[in-house]
C-alpha cells in the first residue's frame, strides 16, 4: 500500500549515508521514527530489529507473516518480535511491497545460488558480522543473526508455491518509513549483491533518516 | 553396509518409534540414514528445527532453503539447507505434496485463544501444549535457547498465497497413512514437535501422533533426483562433500 510520508527533511534529527557493502547499527528510540530512502534505486536493504534492552527478543519474519496473515511488508504492517510484541509498524511507504522471505545473502549461500568460486565475494552476513564485532556493547553473537527484512526487495510468491525474484519495483527517491514502538536497535546492511536482480546489478547508497 | 542402487525401493528399517500427539522430542540423525514420518491418522503438523552436532551455530536456514530453490512449498526434490551452505536433508520421498517453513509455532497465547488453557495440573499429559514451549525445551537440552530458534518446518501442513500476498491456510493437507522421507546428508540434530499448526482451523485441539522410522539411506548417485532437482542442489551436495572429504564414509 502506497502511503505518503507528511515528515519533512530539513526537521529530521540524524540523517547518514550508507554505502552499498556497509552496515549501519544504531538505536532508534521508542516513539522515534526511522526513514530509509532509497537514493538512486532497486537498492535492497537487509534489516534486523533488536530490543534494545534485551536483543534476545528480536524481529521475527514468521510471527509477522502469521499474525498479519500475508507474506508481504507495506505501510500498516506491524513488526512483530519473537516474544509477539511490536517492535515497529511501516508508517509510510512509497515502495508499495517489502521482503522478508528471501533473507539476506552471505558468501555460503552465494556458493549455492551462483557458484563455488564466488564464495568470497562480500555479503550481507559479512556487514552483519562484522557489526556486532565491532559493537560488543550490545553483546551480540551469530545466534542473534537471524531472518531479516529486505526492504525495497520484490520476492513474489506464486499461487502454485513457487517463488520468484524480480526486479525491484523501487526507483530513485522512494522510501519506507517505521515508528519504534520499543527501544530497537536498528542493524542494516546494505546489500552488496552483485549476482542478482535485487540491485539491479549495481549496489548503490541508502540514507537513513531518523525524526525525534 | 548397503549395496548402493534400488536401496529406497527396499530401505530397511532400522528402529521404529511413535512421537505422542502434542509433545516434542530430539535424535541426532547419522548422514547415510533416513528419517520417515507417517501421519497416523491424518491431520498431522510436525514442527522441525536441525542444527549440526558438530558446531550448532550451523542450523536450518527456511530462506536460504527456499530461495535457493526458488520455491514457498517444499516436496519431494527439495533440500533442506543450513545457513552455511550445506544440505542437512534431501526430501526423497512425500506423499502429502507441500509441506511450509514461514508460519512458526502456535505459542501458549495463541493456543489459549484458538483452543482455551488446559494445564497439566488438571489434564497431565493430554495438556495443550503449544509448539514455542516445546521447541524451548528441547533446545534447552542441547545448552540452546530462544536465540538458537529459527523459523521452522512445519512438515504436513500447507499455506498457500494469493496475489495481494494473502496466507491461507490449507485444509486437509495430509491424510492418515501419509509419509514424508527425509535423507539426512550430514550428521543432524533434529528436534520435533507434534503441536497444531498455528494456524489451524480446527474446532477442537488436534491431538495427532506421528510414527517415525530410521531407514538406512542407499548411496547418493550421480543420478540422484534430490541432487538434480535444481543446479543449486548439485552445488549444496558439492559443499557436503567438501565437508566430509577424509572423514569416514559409508561405514557406521
Amino acid at each position: 500500500m502506497i502511503k505518503e510520508s507528511k515528515l519533512v527533511v530539513s526537521q529530521a534529527s540524524f540523517r547518514e549515508t550508507v554505502l552499498a557493502g556497509d552496515y549501519f547499527m544504531k538505536v532508534i528510540k521508542k516513539g522515534q521514527t526511522f526513514r530509509i530512502l532509497d537514493l538512486e534505486g532497486n537498492q535492497a536493504a537487509d534489516t534486523l530489529f533488536y530490543n534494545a534492552a534485551d536483543p534476545s527478543e528480536r524481529y521475527s519474519a514468521v510471527d509477522t507473516i502469521r499474525e498479519q496473515l500475508n507474506v508481504y511488508l507495506t505501510a500498516g504492517t506491524k513488526l512483530i518480535s519473537n516474544e509477539n510484541n511490536v517492535m515497529l509498524e511501516i508508517v509510510a511507504d512509497t515502495c508499495g511491497r517489502h521482503d522478508t522471505l528471501g533473507g539476506a545473502c552471505a558468501t555460503e549461500s552465494n556458493t549455492i545460488r551462483y557458484s563455488l568460486d564466488k564464495k568470497c565475494m562480500h555479503a550481507c552476513r559479512d556487514s552483519w558480522m562484522l557489526a556486532i564485532a565491532e559493537n560488543e556493547q550490545y553483546g551480540m553473537t551469530k545466534r542473534d543473526i537471524t531472518h531479516n527484512i529486505n526492504f525495497f526487495m520484490n520476492v513474489p510468491v506464486t499461487k502454485e508455491g513457487g517463488l520468484t525474484f524480480e526486479d525491484g519495483i523501487s526507483s530513485p527517491g522512494k522510501y519506507v518509513e517505521l515508528k519504534a514502538h520499543m527501544d530497537t536497535i536498528v542493524l542494516l546492511s546494505n546489500c552488496p549483491q552483485l549476482n542478482n536482480p535485487c540491485n539491479a546489478y549495481n549496489p548503490t547508497p541508502v540514507e537513513v533518516i531518523i525524526w525525534d | 553396509m548397503t549395496t548402493g542402487s534400488h536401496t529406497s525401493l527396499a530401505a530397511k528399517v532400522l528402529y521404529e518409534d511413535k512421537i505422542d500427539a502434542a509433545a516434542h522430542w530430539s535424535l541426532r540423525v547419522r548422514k547415510g540414514t533416513s528419517l520417515k514420518l507417517i501421519d497416523v491418522e491424518g491431520g498431522a503438523n510436525v514442527g522441525m528445527l536441525f542444527y549440526n552436532p558438530e558446531n550448532m551455530l550451523e542450523r536450518y536456514n527456511a530462506p536460504d532453503t527456499l530461495k535457493g530453490q526458488h520455491t514457498f512449498k517444499l516436496t519431494k526434490g527439495n533440500c533442506l539447507y543450513s545457513d552455511m551452505g550445506r544440505i542437512f536433508c534431501s526430501i526423497v520421498d512425500d506423499s502429502v505434496g507441500w509441506h511450509e517453513t514461514v508460519c512458526g509455532n502456535t505459542t501458549k497465547k495463541i493456543v489459549e485463544e484458538k483452543w482455551g488453557e488446559k494445564n497439566y495440573q488438571e489434564f497431565r499429559n493430554e495438556w495443550n501444549q503449544n509448539g514455542h514451549n516445546s521447541f524451548l525445551v528441547e533446545l534447552a537440552k542441547y545448552g540452546l535457547g530462544k536465540k538458537d530458534m529459527a523459523a521452522n518446518l512445519n512438515l504436513f501442513s500447507a499455506v498457500g498465497v494469493d496475489d495481494e500476498g494473502n496466507l491461507q491456510y490449507l485444509e486437509n493437507n495430509s491424510k492418515a497413512g501419509d509419509s514424508v522421507t527425509l535423507r539426512f546428508e550430514m550428521d543432524t540434530l533434529v528436534l520435533m514437535h507434534t503441536c497444531p499448526h498455528p494456524l489451524s482451523t480446527a474446532t477442537e485441539y488436534p491431538r495427532k501422533p506421528v510414527t517415525y522410522q530410521i531407514l538406512q539411506s542407499g548411496e547418493v548417485e550421480d543420478g540422484d533426483f534430490c541432487r538434480n532437482y535444481r543446479d543449486e542442489n548439485a552445488r549444496g551436495f558439492q559443499n557436503n562433500e567438501i565437508y566430509h572429504l577424509g572423514g569416514a564414509c559409508c561405514h557406521d
